[in-house]
């Protein structure tokens, strides 16, 4: 068991769902400059092959109907990483009318990476925090989204119009 | 103990071909100039997707997709012969058994993907499907002047007829040899005919809805299958070969064909198709025509 943790915290399969800006700064974090690969974390094509969710940038209520689709596809152990201002108090969009403030709110958030943008060292910085957490088994938001699963959906039915895309059926 | 013989076979193999997938991560990355993961990284990859605890499934045929596919590939190890050492099962045709058992693989993943009803899956197996008319007809049509020549369609015996280096088939049939690295390169699925996965543009194809322990197993169906399609060449044209020296030699094939995926964009599936259609076409056909004439 030991050996499935050793691997778990190795090897992550990253989904990057880029809203904007942040798709600005993955690109030199994958490529030859800052090169992600060797700490064995990898872009994936689908939700349901990744461990990893990488939310770059602002989500507006539309957007954030599809990244809650995309978490719930992915299989468990997943983390998700917030990725700058936007994410924890929606940064230059605070007073938006349809921009999500928090997004720890709607989905459970392990890590976040502060700034706007974050240069690639920190994101590089916040994958080995996440490395980590997972060895030492404090990475576990994915637990809590079971646990509170009824608060979670009453905390997205209040932002998606319920009547118009009928959540509740 | 035949049975438990296999097993062991088939967990060597599958370790291999892993630490191959590591070294081929390993040689694109320095190629674009950056350190790579470790060379035993698709183990812990694999190793990871079956710790997955809840794994999404589409229906029956979708879990046994991947099945399918790995059982396809394991068995054909059993024709498979490493170099010099004996298979476990030979006899006079069994090349033929072989091609078809190759077929399994994406058959079984074409099933499993077909129920996930999903499009990009759908529009991956169409174009598996479609490039097998552009490798298959010239792998074929490559290997065989060698079984002619030697008069055999068993692997085994097409092996043994070969002696040490000047008589190798690749050596006495360099038109077919180079036809065939052509069909190889499609055979592995490896740019610039990566069509059927293309994460870019149809979101990795075949495997769209796989996660978690189908995945894994897709995985470890990619890792037998290197050693499978790059032996089965090695076997062909480079003769009996100690076991050491039979894995040398598909490394060096594997080599070839990672080295070309690096530099290479990818094809749309009907230029790929025509590509076979063309120049590999013609290689083999004249390869054929050179062993008409030689005898």
């Amino acid at each position: 068991m030991k050996l499935f943790k050793f691997a778990q915290s190795r090897s992550l399969w990253m989904m990057h769902f880029c809203t904007g800006c942040g798709a600005v700064e993955l690109p030199p974090t994958m490529t030859s400059r800052f090169d992600m690969e060797r700490f064995g974390i990898i872009p994936m094509a689908t939700p349901r092959q990744s461990d990893l969710l990488l939310i770059t940038g602002y989500l507006t209520v539309k957007t954030l109907k599809r990244v809650v689709r995309a978490y719930e596809q992915m299989p468990t152990p997943r983390y998700v990483i917030g990725f700058g201002s936007c994410t924890i108090n929606g940064g230059m969009y605070w007073d938006s009318y349809n921009v999500i403030k928090k997004l720890e709110l709607y989905i459970p958030v392990d890590l976040y990476i502060n700034g706007c943008m974050p240069r690639p060292e920190a994101i590089i910085d916040a994958f080995l925090k996440l490395r980590e957490m997972i060895d030492k088994g404090e990475a576990n938001a994915w637990k809590k989204y079971i646990e509170n699963y009824e608060w979670y959906k009453k905390n997205q039915a209040e932002v998606f119009d319920v009547e118009k895309w009928s959540l509740k059926k | 103990m035949s049975i438990l013989y296999f097993f062991l076979y088939l967990l060597l193999v599958t370790i291999i071909g892993l630490l191959y997938m590591g070294a081929a991560r390993k040689i694109t990355a320095h190629i674009q100039n950056r350190y790579g993961p470790p060379v035993y990284q698709p183990i812990l990859d694999v190793l990871k997707l079956f710790a997955k605890k809840d794994t999404a499934s589409h229906g029956i045929m979708h879990s046994l997709g991947p099945v399918i596919a790995y059982t396809g590939i394991a068995a054909t190890l059993l024709f498979l012969p490493l170099g010099n050492h004996t298979p476990l099962l030979h006899f006079n045709g069994d090349l033929f058994v072989v091609l078809y058992l190759l077929v399994v693989g994406p058959l079984g993943m074409a099933l499993g993907a077909g129920e996930s009803a999903n499009s990009n899956a759908t529009i991956g197996i169409a174009r598996a499907l479609s490039m097998m008319l552009g490798y298959e007809i010239i792998f074929f049509m490559a290997t065989l002047p060698v079984f002619y020549h030697y008069g055999t369609a068993s692997i085994y015996r097409v092996i043994q007829a070969q002696g040490a280096f000047p008589d190798w088939a690749a050596i006495l049939f360099p038109i077919s040899f180079i036809a065939g690295l052509f069909a190889l390169q499609g055979l592995m699925g490896e740019k610039p005919f990566e069509l059927v996965v293309a994460p870019h543009e149809i979101a990795s194809g075949p495997m769209v809805e796989y996660g978690g322990k189908y995945l894994g197993l897709l995985q470890i169906w990619h890792a037998v299958g290197i050693i499978v399609e790059t032996g089965l060449f090695v076997d062909i044209f480079f003769g009996p070969q100690s076991i050491l020296w039979f894995f040398a030699g598909t490394f060096i094939v594997f080599f070839a064909t990672v080295i070309v995926n690096a530099v290479m964009p990818r094809f749309r599936i009907e230029q790929a198709v025509r590509f076979y259609w063309g120049l590999p076409l013609l290689l083999s056909i004249l390869g054929i025509l050179q062993v008409y004439i030689w005898r």
